[in-house]
């Protein structure tokens, strides 16, 4: 703070220096068209050469301690974003999420730069002005109110219009990038790419009508600026004021600018600090006795995944359904859930989750550099790897074959130290493995509790499925 | 500045509009000097004011135009680019589309406009402060060149750090996305707090780097500063003295004063607008590229109904010498390890992956031959990850054909038509599924685990899917659940 008012007081003096270098020399050649004794020249001719070495050495001053200032202040607030969004249930438009973070933080920096700081300058350099010739009050007020007013009110609308255009573009972009494999199958690429395109176009439409109103704000801007003076010199004013007049106010000129600029910046300043302010969301999970073996089971859509998310507590680990695959290699990836684990505890969960990638393996953006099967049991090596109280598990073998996913299941399931909580659609390793509870779950409401053994000796969800998993087990023995 | 995107006749106009800018500037100079020094001709003077205002918004209007529409080029090129490429990383194709096309605007609309008339308009003050006063040409003409050498300088070592800061802040982009992508596995496995010090060293470091190149590039921007308006003085002054001795008249030496800082006004301009150029040349730079080959396959496919498709001595990722068989209106069963090239053998039928040796034939003909448009139009695809396009469930089940209320119903999403993005996975995979049977003139179906993340209740409903959607034609699927083997002719296993 104490730094960025240092660099608006630097910008202030040196803006003045450069007014005054004006008026100065201006007055000198006029005096000295007067053929006045040449004592009476020292002080201005040495006052010119000091205000032209001031001017430098001020600019350098303030734009070193500002971008000093906003760097540092960014760093931190990079982070302190960062940490806001841990607070917050994880949402889905990831590519958002990023615009957010990298752009919202880098506006603040012209935020202060281009908007704060030269608004900062332009007042005091105007109270100045006005403070020696108080007419130039209606200039001033043109250039440092009322045409920013204007150029804010133009961009504003302007970039209301382009804020949702922007993000469906980004939408879009993602989804062509993600599904142009789909979209070649279907014949649907050059659709997809002219509807994009349409976007594309609507924006670059919008940004060419609005640069007929931009541009002639700079031109009113300029027409005032040199309209005053003019009018001074109409008026009989003397030389130096009319020229320092025409200096002073070019400090304002980039105001319309700055203006523009801030209404581009002033979403993303409301949107950090909305993050910033925002109400944690408290998760509370449920506890488990330790050690205790649950399993979710029933139709898709019935609700087990929201169930077993209410079982996420600050110990439990596992493999879920959203699980993530960093675009870094398989050893990071598996490491993260225990950082300091060994080679051996590493190499011990790869076996039992059976993970045959090598460990310095790159998994590509989303995991797409490795199968599905490799990734899933890259998720499980994870979770096998944290040694959990707590173990949760999603669908954990899903992309295997049967008797694959069953193996690598049992080895998981006797590898876990502790409570384990299963969701699967699959009732066979429920009949192999130990659990001391399975619980069906349809249409979101619980509406059969017991053991395999249990749950098999009455009608209902529970036996229809295991005997239709029957019919299947038969067919698949010969293969 | 030779980019495609950007109109030939741009150079040109932005030097009309400098000769212009110049005349202007001499104009208005000349007749303050002459109006300050007791003459006349105010309404002149206030003509030309008024016309410079006029060539401003001239400029401007024409520059930003101009950019916004380079912008729209660059946009639509990038994204066929990337869509032509694949496996693109979509987090930095995104921050590239939307906020890095951007930053060519300050170079278009910014630093070439500058540069135009900080080419011009010295040079016209030069010319015209010869005639006036030769001292304060000279003493200009000296010190001119060292801005542009200053310049120079500085852009040589400063345009390495711009690239390098460019590539960073994608890489950055790509980063967060990651990083936020997986908050919530961050959070389960509690390293969500830990990433949050990477993600504070990171930009402490890039504001540490940051630094370390402005304070060199306001050093130079400093000397710049101090040429110009040491100029100023060193033109005064004298200019000054000599008033005193009688050497010129008050309107000359007025005229050098008003006229001294506008020769160096516009290369200090472009100078500061050098940096944002940089960035946006970058981007130029980075979204030319080369564009792909025309697809030259111009024969028809052969009729599904009859043709055979071999895979002949293929070898492509996990695959080596494989060799498959299909005949027409055969049903195939793909078993196997994970990663054993299940996904790949897809692939390859869908001409997404090209074999590195072997061929695949389809009724004789070479796969690569045959264009591949008209024979995508035969196939159904039902990928084993699907992505939910922008837009209703309708809409992506119609990328299939006409009749998405059918292809829905049979899925069991008659009630999902309208819902929009997110979905679910499992309702993602029943909407291909729903895509892939609205196709209903298809000879070839792909499936890929069409039933991952589905039940048995709801695989009962796919499975019927699955039956209608291969009665009658050629059909390749990658089986994990027993169940899906019933519905074929035959079971390959690839290990």
């Amino acid at each position: 703070m104490r730094r960025l008012l240092l660099a608006a007081l630097a910008a202030t003096l040196a803006e003045l220096s450069g007014v005054a270098l004006m008026t100065t020399a201006v007055w000198l050649v006029v005096r000295a068209a007067d053929h006045p004794p040449m004592a009476a020249l020292t002080v201005a001719i040495v006052a010119v050469r000091a205000l032209a070495l001031s001017r430098g050495a001020l600019r350098y001053a303030e734009r070193l301690a500002g971008h000093d200032a906003v760097l540092r202040y960014l760093a931190d607030l990079r982070g302190r974003v960062y940490e806001s969004l841990l607070r917050q249930p994880v949402r889905r438009h990831s590519g958002d999420l990023v615009t957010r973070l990298v752009s919202d933080v880098d506006a603040v920096q012209d935020a202060v730069l281009r908007c704060l700081l030269p608004a900062c300058a332009a007042g005091l350099v105007g109270a100045v002005a006005v403070a020696v010739v108080p007419v130039l009050a209606i200039p001033v007020l043109l250039l440092g109110i009322v045409l920013p007013a204007a150029a804010f009110a133009v961009a504003d609308r302007h970039l209301r219009a382009l804020a949702p255009l922007r993000s469906r573009l980004a939408e879009r972009t993602v989804g062509l990038v993600h599904g142009a494999a789909e979209l070649t199958a279907f014949g649907a690429l050059e659709d997809e790419l002219a509807r994009t395109g349409e976007v594309v176009a609507d924006i670059g439409g919008r940004e060419r009508r609005v640069a007929l109103l931009t541009g002639a704000l700079s031109a009113v801007g300029v027409l005032t600026q040199s309209g005053a003076a003019l009018a001074l010199l109409a008026s009989g004013a003397s030389v130096p004021v009319v020229l320092g007049t025409l200096a002073a106010l070019e400090v304002f000129l980039p105001l319309t600018s700055a203006a523009q600029r801030w209404a581009e910046v002033r979403g993303s300043l409301a949107r950090v600090r909305e993050l910033l302010t925002a109400r944690p969301v408290p998760s509370a999970g449920e506890e488990l006795p330790p050690g205790r073996r649950i399993a979710l089971v029933g139709p898709s859509g019935a609700g087990k995944t929201t169930l077993l998310a209410r079982f996420v507590t600050p110990e439990a680990r596992g493999a879920l359904a959203d699980a993530h695959v960093f675009h870094t290699t398989v050893r990071a990836n598996v490491l993260f859930a225990k950082p300091g684990a060994t080679q051996d505890e590493l190499d011990h969960a790869a076996r039992v989750a059976d993970l045959d990638l090598d460990w310095d393996t790159v998994v590509g953006e989303r995991g797409t550099a490795i199968s599905g099967g490799q990734r899933q049991r890259l998720v499980l090596a994870r979770a096998v790897l944290a040694a959990p109280p707590v173990l949760l598990l999603d669908e954990p073998v899903e992309g295997l074959d049967p008797d694959h996913a069953d193996r690598v299941l049992a080895a998981v399931l006797a590898a876990a130290p502790g409570a384990v909580v299963l969701v699967t659609h699959r009732l066979s390793p429920l009949a192999h493995q130990h659990f001391d509870e399975v619980l069906v779950l349809e249409a979101g409401v619980i509406t059969q509790r017991g053991s395999h053994a249990e749950l098999v000796a009455v009608p209902g969800y529970y036996r229809d499925r295991w005997e239709d998993e029957g019919i299947t087990r038969g067919l698949s023995a010969p293969a | 500045m030779r980019d495609p995107a950007v109109p030939r006749s741009y150079g040109v106009l932005l030097a009309v509009v400098a000769v212009a800018t110049a005349v202007l500037v001499l104009a208005q100079a000349e007749l303050l000097a002459r109006l300050a020094s007791g003459g006349d001709g105010i309404a002149l003077l206030a003509g030309v004011v008024g016309a410079r205002a006029a060539v401003l918004w001239g400029q401007r209007v024409l520059t930003q135009r101009t950019a916004a529409t380079v912008k729209a080029r660059l946009r639509e090129r990038v994204l066929r680019d990337a869509v032509a490429r694949r496996g693109d990383r979509a987090g930095a194709v995104s921050t590239l589309v939307t906020r890095g096309v951007d930053a060519v605007e300050p170079y278009l609309a910014g630093y070439l406009p500058q540069l135009a008339v900080a080419a011009v308009v010295p040079l016209a003050v030069l010319l015209r402060l010869a005639f006036a006063d030769l001292t304060a040409a000279l003493t200009i003409l000296v010190t001119l060149p060292l801005i542009p050498v200053f310049a120079a300088l500085v852009g040589a070592h400063t345009r390495d750090r711009t690239r390098r800061q460019w590539a960073e802040l994608s890489a950055v982009g790509g980063h967060f996305l990651d990083v936020v992508a997986g908050l919530g596995t961050l959070k389960l496995f509690g390293r969500a707090a830990a990433q949050a010090d990477t993600v504070r060293r990171m930009a402490t470091a890039h504001a540490d780097t940051t630094m370390r190149t402005l304070r060199v590039a306001f050093l130079s921007a400093l000397v710049l500063e101090l040429v110009a308006t040491l100029s100023v003085a060193l033109v005064a002054v004298p200019v000054g003295l000599r008033l005193l001795g009688g050497g010129v008249d008050l309107r000359v030496a007025l005229l050098v004063l008003l006229l001294a800082p506008e020769a160096y006004l516009p290369l200090r301009a472009a100078g500061a607008q050098f940096h944002a150029g940089a960035e946006g040349l970058a981007v130029l730079e980075q979204a030319a590229v080369v564009p792909a080959p025309p697809a030259t396959a111009t024969r028809r496919p052969p009729d599904l109904g009859r043709a055979e498709i071999v895979l002949e001595d293929v070898g492509v990722r996990s695959l080596r010498g494989f060799h498959l068989r299909i005949a027409p209106g055969e049903r195939i069963a793909l078993v196997g390890p994970s990663g054993a090239g299940k996904s790949t053998l897809l692939a390859l039928l869908l001409g997404e992956v090209v074999p590195d040796t072997g061929r695949v034939l389809v009724g004789g003909v070479d796969l690569r031959e045959i264009d591949r448009t008209a024979w995508l139009r035969g196939l159904a695809w039902v990928p084993q990850a699907p992505t939910a396009f922008e837009g209703t469930v309708a809409d992506n089940i119609r990328l299939g054909g006409p009749d998405a209320t059918a292809a829905a119903v049979a899925v069991g999403l008659g009630d999902l038509l309208e819902a929009r993005h997110p979905l679910s996975s499992g309702e993602r995979q029943r909407v291909a599924l729903a895509r892939a049977l609205a196709r209903a003139d298809a000879g070839l179906l792909l499936l890929d685990e069409p039933t991952a993340r589905l039940d048995s209740g709801t695989e009962a409903t796919v499975l019927a899917a699955a039956r209608a959607l291969s009665r009658g034609r050629t059909a390749v699927l990658v089986a994990h659940r027993p169940a899906l083997l019933a519905e074929v002719d035959r079971v390959v296993e690839l290990r």
